[in-house]
């Protein structure tokens, strides 16, 4: 290409615009009762008082009914492993070294799956319907957060069959 | 058939509600919208089963959250499964995609919400991520300062500070004309009473078909026509004096036609809403028009809420017998850049 045909300006494709804002997140009157649990490391959910579902983590509103969460439920640790998959790729803000398992738990008693790391075993040994149990971080350390369960552990007992969590998946 | 942007179907917003400021500063997003929905529906004896369409207008920007007009949903009883939109926008524009969806003539009534729970540290700045991301927001010009740009070219167009200062007596926020402008200059030329104070917010309306709608409503709040038209993205190439697409609007919905007793106007700074008015008297507006007797939507402002607030307020009116011929109009972007007027009527 000779001088003359050379483009003066070369297209621009890509440009920085870094946007950086900050937000101060309000819990609501639900999830405040959900933290203040964890803070106290319990698993506080609430039953809907027309179809009686119990959320957790509970909502301000039932999204079948529309109408406000009923009765507070304390809910145990233990629960099921409905669906979960294994995380491979690092990113950052990783709380855990991959491959590690994310995995919807089902908690005995509720009827919506929360959503949870599991950990304490080999990645290829999680299965759907394995029970579970939470691992809580020591009293001293208990936030008002869902990080105050460091992840859900195998308790060995036999798995849950599938047909039983089904309509949970 | 009309020239103006008119109903094809007779249409009327029969319900309408709005939460304090208070009630929604204690609540998350669920909440707020269980909150209200059940008060615009149940409340005022609409039953769910009759709402064949549902809409609401938010801006995830205002809590930071990805998508939370979707788990916001929840409070409006959304697993039947519903038939649902969203518009990342004043609610006003959700009530216009509504109005649309009635006059396919197939369904009752449809519900329109809107809720704005504000956790930005600075609303100012996070509005201005609105503008064009080339050549305007790495500017780092805020909200108040695109808002001071159009005072500015107001007064150069023969505009006065005295007429800022009387639309902040009218909004409550200053106690006279000679104390807004003993005021220091926050923006100049705007000064504190010149902004908006932001606080959180949620309304939810109901608007229905004929008879169906007599039948909820005792007074309808019937939409004549309602139309919207934006300006140039772009300040530059806009004349910030005028608001020409206000007054488009203005005329395509057929604001002129009669004469009218209320005007709710939609600005989120004081000097656009003597623009407004200016607007809406060019496309014709006659008569007594009570201009924001509710006070406007400034002094307790919630955004991507007030523009909806406003035309709701105008239908209020006709339901407690007060006017029988209202308009309300909502503006979204800056600068007054896109508007929206709602003719709304009393039918006998």
């Amino acid at each position: 290409m000779s001088e003359a045909t050379k483009p003066v300006v070369k297209d621009v494709t890509t440009m920085a615009a870094p946007v950086s804002l900050k937000f101060r997140a309000r819990a609501g009157k639900d999830l405040s009762r959900f933290l203040r649990g964890m803070k106290e490391r319990r698993i506080v959910g609430r039953v809907c008082p027309s179809c009686n579902y119990v959320y957790v983590p509970p909502r301000g509103a039932c999204p079948t009914c529309g109408c406000p969460m009923g009765d507070e439920r304390v809910l145990p640790e233990t629960g099921t492993i409905t669906t979960f998959c294994i995380v491979n790729i690092p990113f950052e803000g990783q709380k855990l070294k991959p491959p590690y398992v994310c995995a919807s738990v089902l908690l005995d008693g509720a009827d919506v799956a929360l959503f949870h790391l599991v950990g304490g075993c080999d990645v290829n040994d999680v299965r759907m319907g394995m029970r579970v149990r939470a691992e809580w971080v020591d009293e001293a350390d208990a936030e008002l957060s869902l990080e105050t369960i460091r992840y859900f552990v195998p308790t060995g007992e036999p798995d849950r069959p599938l047909a039983q969590i089904r309509e949970h998946i | 058939m009309s020239t103006y942007n008119t109903s094809r179907e007779e249409i009327a917003i029969v319900s309408f509600v709005e939460l304090t400021p208070a009630e929604a500063s204690q609540l998350d997003e669920i909440e707020t919208i269980q909150t209200i929905v059940s008060r615009a529906t149940d409340g005022a004896g609409i039953a769910r089963d009759r709402i064949g369409f549902t809409v609401s207008g938010s801006c995830d920007m205002l809590v930071g959250r990805p998508f939370s007009w979707i788990m916001a949903m929840d409070g409006a009883g959304v697993s039947k499964p519903i038939e649902e939109s969203h518009v990342e926008m004043d609610g006003a524009w959700a009530l216009y995609e509504a109005w649309v969806r009635l006059q396919h003539g197939d369904i009752d009534a449809a519900l329109i919400y809107s809720f704005g729970a504000n956790a930005a540290e600075d609303l100012m700045q996070v509005l201005a991520l609105q503008l064009d991301p080339y050549y305007l927001a790495p500017t780092g010009i805020n909200a108040a300062e695109v808002a001071a740009l159009q005072a500015s070219a107001m007064l150069a167009g023969g505009a006065t500070e005295r007429q800022f200062a009387e639309v902040a007596v009218r909004a409550g926020l200053a106690v006279s004309v000679e104390a807004a402008l003993a005021e220091p200059y926050t923006n100049r030329p705007l000064r504190a009473s010149d902004l908006p104070r932001f606080s959180d917010g949620a309304v939810a309306m109901v608007i229905a078909r004929g008879d169906y709608a007599r039948s909820v409503c005792a007074r309808p709040a019937w939409i004549q026509s309602m139309a919207h038209i934006a300006d140039s993205h772009s300040l530059g190439v806009r004349d910030l004096s005028k608001a020409p697409s206000l007054e488009k609007a203005a005329r395509l919905a057929g604001v002129g036609e009669k004469p009218t007793d209320l005007v709710e106007v939609h600005a989120p700074f004081g000097p656009q809403e003597v623009l407004a008015i200016e607007a809406l008297r060019a496309a014709g507006l006659h008569g007594t028009a009570a201009l924001n007797p509710s006070g406007g939507t400034r002094a307790a402002q919630s955004v991507m809420v007030a523009g909806l607030a406003a035309i709701g307020r105008a239908a209020s009116a006709i339901h407690r017998g007060e006017a029988s011929r209202t308009v309300g109009h909502a503006s979204s972007g800056p600068a007054l850049q896109h508007n929206l007027i709602a003719v709304l009527e009393e039918r006998s």
